[in-house]
């Protein structure tokens, strides 16, 4: 099967999912996860494409969700004029941190993020005035009803809720399977190998990370913006390191690199969390020594492991067999359906 | 084609390069020699605009490109190999290869993610550059091979082929023999010679002896930074003070 | 004057913890390339330990202490061994991502054993010193003084011995001394070993000051990581320059400015200086 077979197909069950449950707690746990897989799609692009691992991610989101939050309960703003901003707010903040941050390289930039990530979670939680502090933002409005040719669409309801925030997903996705693709995208990758090589290839370092960062920043406010109107409630918390390290988590179990496996991470761990409920709260002790035995056995991720696997034997086929079959793209999965010279 | 005039470069107390002059020639195989800790990879990434040099100047066909960065270097046509190179070893040789050649082209963001016409023809152009760059070195039959499950030998051909595929006029090639047996030492080398005949000038980091003996056109000998002879193989075989310097020791590989 | 004084004092205090903290870490990063970000775990774990011992087995302040060192001291060795050492050839995000879920893991059990609350971890010296004038808590002079002396025999053991010196060998060559047929593996261990140590000391001696609780070592080593490449990674003399000037800066800074903002004051040290010096203050690498 080809990949647009592939995501065609994932975009159905996304799209039938409703029908296939009666309960609206199952609507919820996959709305919510649906958010942070768009927040983790805009990490592995920082993290898994180009290699840079901003562990302030989470915090760009909490910008995102308060900048909703605030416009919305503090300054009566309708919830889609500050969606409007969820997004743009953290690329106005991610451009001077981008700038500092950006010029360090590998645990630097890790760690130089952390701090940051410190300061925006201390940040949001000591400005009370603006922040409400550590009680954080109640209330937050239901996203208002938009107009459509077919008659007021309201979000009322879980199942308007979670078409809502897989349609942005699926948005987001094919954004970023098209960059990923294109040669921005091996730009990217190029500058994950290795510094030096890219710059020698003619790659400007820091307006290509940048780059990458502000789109990634961009994901995690987006994503915050709609996370403020799913749940209504912000609280500091949301911009924990901890929060970074579940995204983290869902990109590497699926495959930091590829854009299937931090989408199929994000969506599947939090079920796996549902089933072992009792390890809510306590999930990073399975999680934990996952992480570590995933980093050490299984680098790649699941789906980076597959998608290795399906290259070598293709590698190994008769030139005939694979003359066949149009070029393959990289930093996609599967074909991409047109012949090149 | 690329002047080198009295460059030098101090980490600190330490001086790394003191003062060389040299010439790197058009349309010959130019070697750098020297023993350990010499300077060689010092020197290299002065001219590749790694390092700013602390004092000298360097010139590109008569531009002076002393204060240009790594990727402002490989824009004018300065490509450069490293000792190890690191590939995306979850995808194909081929697709390794396709960013070589990005630095030509214009496509950004928007072209990205409205799948213009522009990005699709310079998609094609650099899959195209790079299938070439593959072929030059002989190495069509691996190109659905993963990176991850080539050998150290093809390796270094296809960081030749990344270093082609940018269409440059000089390549830099920091020990392109490291690490492979003898025998591929020779077919490295008469890639090298083809790369020349083909119109590319070539400057070489090489400890291997004879090949550089066979090899190149012109041989510059630094030694603790300095360059302390010039000239061509024979004149390098019998200058005293290489001899002196390195030669003697038991520094000869290959 | 005396508030002065005062908040010299509660520098010195808080500078001794990061100092101690702080060295663990750039030792380990010295020898490993590796920032462990499980560290704070460790902090947390010698906090607990000593806690538990404490509390539930009535022991002594001091015992209790030196079973907490010893413990995390073995924790530590054994996440250099099964975690760190596997990902040695790895570089980039690997070993990073590892030593995270090394940290939640941690910080989740510590959760699952004694619950999220705050514990209040008792100690014999709750009396009062004067010191300059100053009154000031026995705890709080202890903690300086104790931090001190480890710092003191830390210098000495690097210094003096042989296994000290292997230890900066490795943190300077790594290759090279493995072809001295130095074990690069035992030393590390070694390295880790004493990093927990100093981690759980640091810990015990601030716990009576402070509370005891699974999160404790979060804040602490943010900070740490901000000291370390102010101070220059793998630099004992950074570190503990480092530790501080971040202790004064947050004692100064929370009495004189704003004791809201007094965390965010190593952060913002680090925003500031990375910016204008992205290699730290003092010159990296050597020990």
């Amino acid at each position: 099967m080809n990949a647009r077979t592939g995501w065609g197909l994932l975009l159905l069950l996304g799209l039938a999912f409703p029908l296939l449950t009666d309960n609206d707690y199952h609507l919820t746990v996959m709305s919510s996860a649906s958010i942070f897989a768009l927040a983790t799609l805009g990490l592995n692009l920082i993290t898994g494409y180009t290699g840079q691992f901003n562990l302030a991610h989470a915090g760009f989101m909490a910008i995102g969700a308060y900048t909703v939050g605030i416009l919305t309960v503090d300054h009566q703003w309708p919830f889609w004029a500050a969606f409007c901003l969820s997004g743009l707010v953290p690329v106005v903040l991610g451009l001077p941190i981008g700038l500092l941050s950006l010029r360090l390289k590998g645990h630097f930039f890790a760690i130089f993020t952390m701090c940051v990530g410190y300061i925006l979670f201390l940040g949001i939680e000591k400005w009370e005035s603006l922040t409400h502090g550590a009680v954080g933002i109640i209330g937050i409005p239901v996203p208002e009803a938009l107009p459509t040719p077919f008659g007021d669409v309201s979000f009322d309801s879980p199942r308007a809720l979670y078409y809502l925030v897989l349609g942005f997903l699926t948005l987001g996705l094919w954004v970023m399977h098209r960059i990923v693709g294109s040669l921005l995208g091996r730009t990217f990758v190029a500058i994950r190998n290795g510094d030096d090589l890219a710059e020698s290839l003619g790659i400007n370092l820091m307006r290509n990370k940048l780059l990458a960062f502000l789109l990634s920043v961009f994901y995690a406010g987006t994503a915050g913006g709609l996370y403020a109107g799913f749940v209504r409630f912000l609280s500091p918390d949301l911009a924990g390191v901890e929060r970074t390290f579940d995204m983290t988590m869902y990109m590497l179990i699926g495959g930091a690199g590829t854009l299937l496996g931090p989408l199929l991470g994000a969506l599947g761990v939090p079920w796996l969390a549902q089933y072992l409920q009792f390890l809510q709260d306590y999930r990073f002790i399975v999680f934990g020594p996952l992480l570590i035995v995933l980093v050490i056995f299984l680098p790649d991720g699941i789906v980076g492991w597959v998608r290795g696997q399906w290259l070598r034997r293709r590698a190994s086929q008769p030139a005939s067999v694979v003359a066949q079959e149009p070029d393959q793209q990289s930093t996609s999965v599967g074909l991409k359906g047109e012949r090149h010279a | 084609m690329l002047e080198i005039q009295g460059l030098t470069k101090r980490f600190g107390g330490l001086t790394a390069v003191n003062d060389v002059s040299t010439c790197v020639e058009k349309g010959k195989v130019n070697a750098i020699i020297g023993p350990n800790g010499a300077g060689k990879t010092t020197f290299f990434n002065l001219i590749g605009g790694v390092h700013l040099p602390s004092a000298g100047r360097i010139l590109l066909n008569g531009e002076d490109v002393t204060r240009c960065r790594a990727d402002d270097m490989a824009l004018r046509g300065v490509a450069r190999t490293f000792q190890s190179t690191t590939l995306f070893d979850l995808s194909t040789v081929l697709d390794n290869l396709i960013v070589g050649h990005r630095l030509r082209t214009r496509s950004g963001l928007w072209d990205a993610v409205t799948g213009s016409r522009r990005l699709r023809d310079e998609e094609a152009l650099c899959r195209a550059k790079a299938r070439a760059a593959l072929d030059f070195v002989g190495l069509s039959h691996l190109e659905r091979r993963l990176a991850a499950d080539i050998t150290q030998e093809e390796r270094k051909r296809v960081a030749f082929a990344l270093a082609i595929a940018t269409d440059a006029q000089l390549v830099l090639l920091d020990e392109p023999a490291g690490g492979v047996n003898p025998e591929e030492t020779v077919g490295l080398a008469l890639l090298i010679r083809k790369m020349v005949r083909s119109g590319i000038t070539v400057c070489l980091i090489e400890h291997k002896m004879d090949m550089i003996m066979q090899l190149a056109d012109k041989i510059m000998v630094l030694n603790y930074g300095e360059k302390i002879a010039e000239g061509t193989p024979d004149e390098i075989r019998t200058n005293p003070a290489v001899i002196d310097a390195y030669l003697g020791s038991e520094h000869a590989e290959a | 004057m005396d508030m002065f004084l005062q908040q010299i004092l509660n520098g010195l205090t808080l500078g001794s913890v990061y100092c101690l903290v702080a060295l663990g870490l750039t030792l380990v990063y010295g020898i490993l390339q590796v920032p462990n970000f499980a560290h704070g775990a460790f902090y947390m774990a010698g906090a607990f330990v000593a806690f538990q011992l404490m509390s539930a087995l009535g022991w002594n302040y001091w015992l209790a202490m030196l079973a907490a060192a010893a413990s995390v001291a073995a924790l530590a060795a054994l996440a250099g061994r099964w975690v760190f050492h596997p990902l040695r050839k790895s570089s980039g995000l690997h070993p990073m991502i590892a030593a995270i879920g090394l940290l939640l893991f941690l910080e989740a059990s510590a959760q699952a054993i004694w619950g999220a609350d705050f514990r209040r971890m008792p100690t014999p010296y709750t009396g009062m010193v004067e010191v300059a004038g100053i009154g000031i808590g026995q705890q709080r002079v202890l903690l300086v003084a104790g931090a001190f002396v480890l710092m003191a025999a830390l210098q000495l053991f690097l210094k003096r011995t042989v296994v000290g010196a292997t230890i900066v060998a490795l943190a300077q060559d790594r290759e090279g001394a493995a072809l001295m047929g130095i074990d690069t593996h035992r030393v590390a261990m070694l390295t880790f070993a004493i990093s927990g140590a100093l981690a759980a000391a640091a810990a015990v001696l601030y716990a009576p000051i402070n509370l005891v609780y699974p999160a404790m070592g979060s804040l602490v080593i943010t900070k740490a990581f901000a000291i370390i490449v102010i101070g220059g990674m793998g630099s004992v003399p950074g570190a503990i320059a480092g530790g501080l000037i971040i202790g004064f800066a947050e004692s100064f800074g929370a009495f004189y400015v704003s004791s809201d903002a007094k965390d965010l004051i190593a952060f913002v040290l680090l925003v500031v200086i990375l910016s204008v010096r992205p290699q730290g203050l003092f010159t990296r690498g050597v020990l």
